[in-house]
C-alpha cells in the first residue's frame, strides 16, 4: 500500500469517528500542553535569573588581594592590600586580546546629606571611568565621569535611583550639591534602575565615585588611626576587633610597603585598592582570561617563581551557572511531572485504540479478505494512533502557548517561548503513539480473516 | 481453472481432531457459473473458505491457474486473493461512514503493483456504473438500501479484474425481487465478461439461477441437484 494512500486510509477513519478522535486525544492534549507551559515559565524564569546576573556586571573576574594571616588569625580574602589601581591599567593593556575594560575598586560606607535629608546607601563604590560599563549601569540623566575625573579626584558622584528618590524627591539632582561623609560632591549623573539582584539586595541603593576621591577624600577619618605597620593590623586606638576586618574599612590593609599614617592623603596608601573588576570579551571564557592574567599580575607584584600569588580571581559567571543549574533543576523536575500526565494520555492511546480494534474487527476482516497483509493492517492502526497522538501534539502546542502567555500577562510570571519544548513534545508524542499504538495494531494484524469477518 | 484434488480439512478442537473435509475432488472451468449448495454443518462454508484462499486445507492439493495454492503462507494467500478472487458476502461488509465510491477503490490500494488513485477512481467509476449506482456514490452503507449496498459490493469486488468471483449467501439478507436482481446481475458478469462465479448458498431459488450445483453434504460432495432444478425453474 502507498504511503499517501495509508495515510488517507488512516485519517478517514479518524475522521468517521470524530468525536472519539477528540476524545482519545485529550489526554495527550494536556500532557503535551503542560509540558510546554511549564517548559515555557522554566525557561523564562532562567532567563529572568540569568538578566539579573547580567545586570550586575555579566562576564566579570573579580580581582582581590590574597588573605594574609596575622598571629594565627586569617583575614579571609582579600586581606592583603596588595592590589593597586595601575594593575588594571596592566591588565587592559597586555591582555587586551581577552580583556575588554578593567577598573580599580574601592568601597566605603558613610551617610550622604542632602539639604535636610540624610541616607546611609547599601554601597559607596568607586571605580575609573571604565567601571560604569564593566558593571552594566547606564545612566538615566546626565553623564558619567571621565579619566581626567578620576585623576584628579574630582568631587563629582553618581546616585542610584533609590538615593534620587530619596533625597531628591521630585527634584533633579543633576548638579546638586550631596555631602558624603561631611564632604560636598556634585551630582553629575542618576543611574538607570537594575532593581534587584539575584539575591534580593537593592541594587539602586548606590552610589559611585572615582575610587581616586574615595581614597583621597573619604576613607581617610575614621580609619585612620588602625593603619599598621609590617603587616599588623595593630590597635592604636578604639578599634574593636569586630571591625578589623570590615570590608568597608579600607584603611585596615596591612600594607607591607606602607609607611605610618599621616593625616595627608599618602601617595602609597592611595595606590592600593580593594579589588580589581575585569570585563572578559564576549566569547571567552573568564577561565582563559585569568589564565592570561595571572602571569601579568605576578610580574607587576614583582613575585619571585615559588612566592604564592598575593591575589586571587573570582569568576563571577559560575554563580550565574549555579542559579540557572538551579532553576533548571527545577523545571526538569517539573517537565518530568508533566511527561508522567503524557504517559497516563499514551495509555489512554492504547485504551481506545484497543477498543477501535475490536469495533473494526469486520473491517479489518474484510481488509484481509480484499488482500490487506497482516503488515498492511499493522501499519494502519500504527499510524492511526501516531496520527492521533501528532494532532494531539499539535492542539497541546497550542493550548500550551496559550497557557503560558495568560501566566505571563495575567500573573506576570517571565516565560519564554521554546522551540526546543515544541519539538520535544511532539516527538514525545509520536513516540507515544508508537509505544502505545503499537500492541492495539499488533492485534489487529494478527486477526484471522475469517474469524474477523463473521464477528458480530 | 480451478482444481481441487482430495482436499481435507480437519478442526482441532481440545483433544478431539474434526474432519470437515472428507476429501474434495472438484474442477471448475474458467467462465462456469456455479452454486455450491448444502446445508449448515455441510462444509460449505469451509470449503469456501478455502476456495477464495482465506484458509488452507489440512490436506490435498488446490490448483488455480495451474499452480498449487495449498501451501502459501498468510501473505502469499493475500495477494492472491487481491489479485485473482473477488469477495461478495451475505452481509455486505461496506465500510460505515464512507461513501460507495470509497468502498469500491478500497480493495485497490492494497494492489501490487500499485495502482495510481486516479487509475483506481476511473476503473471505480465505471464499476459504479455498471451496477447502475452512479447519482448513489457518493451516498454511505447507510443511506442505501439493501440492494444498492449488495451492488456496490458487487462492484467493490471487480475492482482489481479477478477471474474468479467468490459470492457467499449473496441474497441472504434481501428480498426475492431485489434477490432476482443481484442473481441476474452476477449471470451478466458471468455471461459478457466470462468471469468464474461461484454462489455459495443454502437457497435452492438462489442455486436455480446457476448453470451447475454442487451439493455439499457431511464434507463431501453429490454432484448434479442443481441442474435438474435450474431445467425447471428457469424454462
Amino acid at each position: 500500500m502507498k504511503l499517501a494512500t495509508l495515510f488517507m486510509t488512516c485519517l478517514s477513519g479518524l475522521v468517521r469517528n470524530p468525536m472519539r478522535a477528540a476524545l482519545t486525544v485529550l489526554g495527550i492534549v494536556i500532557g503535551i500542553a503542560a509540558v510546554v507551559a511549564i517548559y515555557e515559565i522554566g525557561e523564562g524564569s532562567k532567563k529572568q535569573v540569568a538578566d539579573k546576573f547580567s545586570s550586575m556586571g555579566a562576564n566579570v573576574v573579580n580581582v582581590y588581594g590574597a588573605s594574609v594571616s596575622t598571629a594565627g588569625v586569617s583575614s579571609g580574602m582579600g586581606g592583603r592590600a596588595s592590589l593597586y589601581a595601575e594593575d588594571a591599567d596592566v591588565i587592559m593593556k597586555e591582555c587586551s586580546d581577552m580583556v575588554t575594560a578593567a577598573s580599580p575598586c574601592v568601597r566605603t560606607s558613610g551617610q550622604v546629606i542632602v539639604g535636610n535629608q540624610n541616607w546611609s546607601p547599601r554601597t559607596i563604590t568607586g571605580g575609573n571611568e571604565h567601571y560604569l560599563k564593566i558593571e552594566g549601569w547606564k545612566i538615566a540623566t546626565g553623564n558619567g565621569f571621565n579619566k581626567a575625573q578620576v585623576e584628579e579626584a574630582a568631587r563629582v558622584c553618581l546616585i542610584g535611583n533609590t538615593i534620587a528618590k530619596n533625597l531628591y524627591a521630585g527634584q533633579d539632582p543633576i548638579g546638586q550639591e550631596i555631602r558624603i561623609k561631611d564632604v560636598v560632591f556634585t551630582v553629575i549623573g542618576v543611574l538607570d534602575t537594575k532593581g534587584a539582584d539575584g539575591m534580593g539586595n537593592d541594587q539602586d541603593d548606590c552610589l559611585i565615585l572615582p575610587w581616586t576621591s574615595i581614597r583621597t577624600r573619604l576613607t581617610g577619618g575614621g580609619g585612620a588611626a588602625v593603619i599598621g605597620k609590617g603587616g599588623a593590623a595593630n590597635s592604636t586606638t578604639s578599634v574593636s576587633s569586630t571591625s578589623t576586618f570590615s570590608t568597608s574599612a579600607v584603611n585596615f590593609y596591612p600594607g607591607a610597603d606602607l609607611q605610618p599614617y599621616t593625616n595627608a592623603p599618602h601617595p602609597l596608601r592611595t595606590r592600593t585598592v580593594d579589588s580589581l573588576l575585569v570585563q572578559v570579551k564576549e566569547g571567552v571564557e573568564p577561565n582563559t582570561a585569568m589564565d592570561a592574567m595571572t602571569p601579568v599580575l605576578r610580574r607587576q607584584h614583582q613575585l619571585e617563581p615559588g612566592v604564592l600569588d598575593d591575589f586571587e580571581m573570582r569568576d563571577r559567571s559560575q554563580f550565574v551557572k549555579m542559579m540557572n543549574e538551579t532553576t533548571s533543576t527545577i523545571s526538569s523536575l517539573l517537565v518530568a511531572v508533566a511527561m508522567i500526565s503524557l504517559v497516563v494520555g499514551g495509555v489512554g492511546i492504547m485504551n481506545i485504540m484497543m477498543v477501535s480494534v475490536t469495533e473494526r474487527t469486520r473491517e479489518i476482516g474484510l481488509r484481509m479478505a480484499v488482500g490487506a497483509r497482516p503488515r498492511d493492517i499493522m501499519w494502519q492502526f500504527l499510524l492511526e494512533a501516531v496520527l492521533l497522538c501528532l494532532c494531539g501534539g499539535v492542539i497541546g502546542i497550542g493550548l500550551g502557548r496559550l497557557a503560558s502567555i495568560f501566566v505571563s500577562s495575567k500573573m506576570g510570571w517571565p516565560t519564554a517561548t521554546s522551540v526546543e519544548a515544541m519539538v520535544l513534545s511532539v516527538s514525545v508524542a509520536a513516540a507515544i503513539g508508537i509505544v502505545f499504538g503499537w500492541y492495539p495494531a499488533w492485534k489487529a494484524s494478527k486477526l484471522d480473516p475469517i474469524d474477523a469477518l463473521h464477528h458480530e | 481453472m480451478i482444481e481441487l484434488k482430495n482436499i481435507t480439512k480437519v478442526y482441532h478442537l481440545g483433544e478431539i481432531d474434526l474432519p470437515v473435509l472428507k476429501g474434495i475432488s472438484l474442477r471448475i472451468e474458467d467462465g462456469e457459473f456455479v452454486s455450491l449448495t448444502g446445508a449448515s454443518g455441510s462444509g460449505k462454508s469451509t470449503l469456501m473458505n478455502i476456495l477464495g484462499c482465506l484458509d488452507h486445507p489440512s490436506g490435498g492439493e488446490y490448483w488455480i491457474d495451474g499452480k498449487n495454492v495449498a501451501g502459501l503462507n498468510a501473505n502469499q494467500r493475500a495477494r492472491l486473493r487481491n489479485q485473482r478472487i473477488g469477495f461478495v458476502f451475505q452481509n455486505f461488509n461496506l465500510l460505515p461512514r464512507t461513501s460507495a465510491l470509497e468502498n469500491v477503490m478500497m480493495p485497490a490500494y492494497y494492489a501490487h503493483p500499485a495502482r495510481t488513485t486516479k487509475e483506481i477512481r476511473k476503473r471505480a467509476l465505471e464499476l459504479i456504473d455498471l451496477v447502475g449506482l452512479t447519482e448513489r456514490m457518493h451516498h454511505t452503507p447507510a443511506q442505501l438500501s439493501g440492494g444498492q449496498q449488495q451492488r456496490v459490493a458487487i462492484a467493490r469486488s471487480l475492482i482489481n479484474n479477478p477471474g474468479i468471483l467468490l459470492a457467499d449467501e449473496p441474497t441472504g439478507n434481501l428480498d426475492s425481487t431485489t434477490s432476482v436482481e443481484v442473481m441476474n446481475m452476477f449471470r451478466e458478469l458471468n455471461r459478457k465478461q466470462g468471469i468464474t462465479v461461484i454462489i455459495v448458498t443454502h437457497d435452492p431459488k438462489t442455486a436455480a439461477f446457476t448453470d451447475r450445483a454442487i451439493n455439499m453434504c457431511d464434507g463431501l460432495i453429490l454432484e448434479g441437484v442443481a441442474e435438474e432444478l435450474s431445467a425447471k425453474l428457469i424454462k
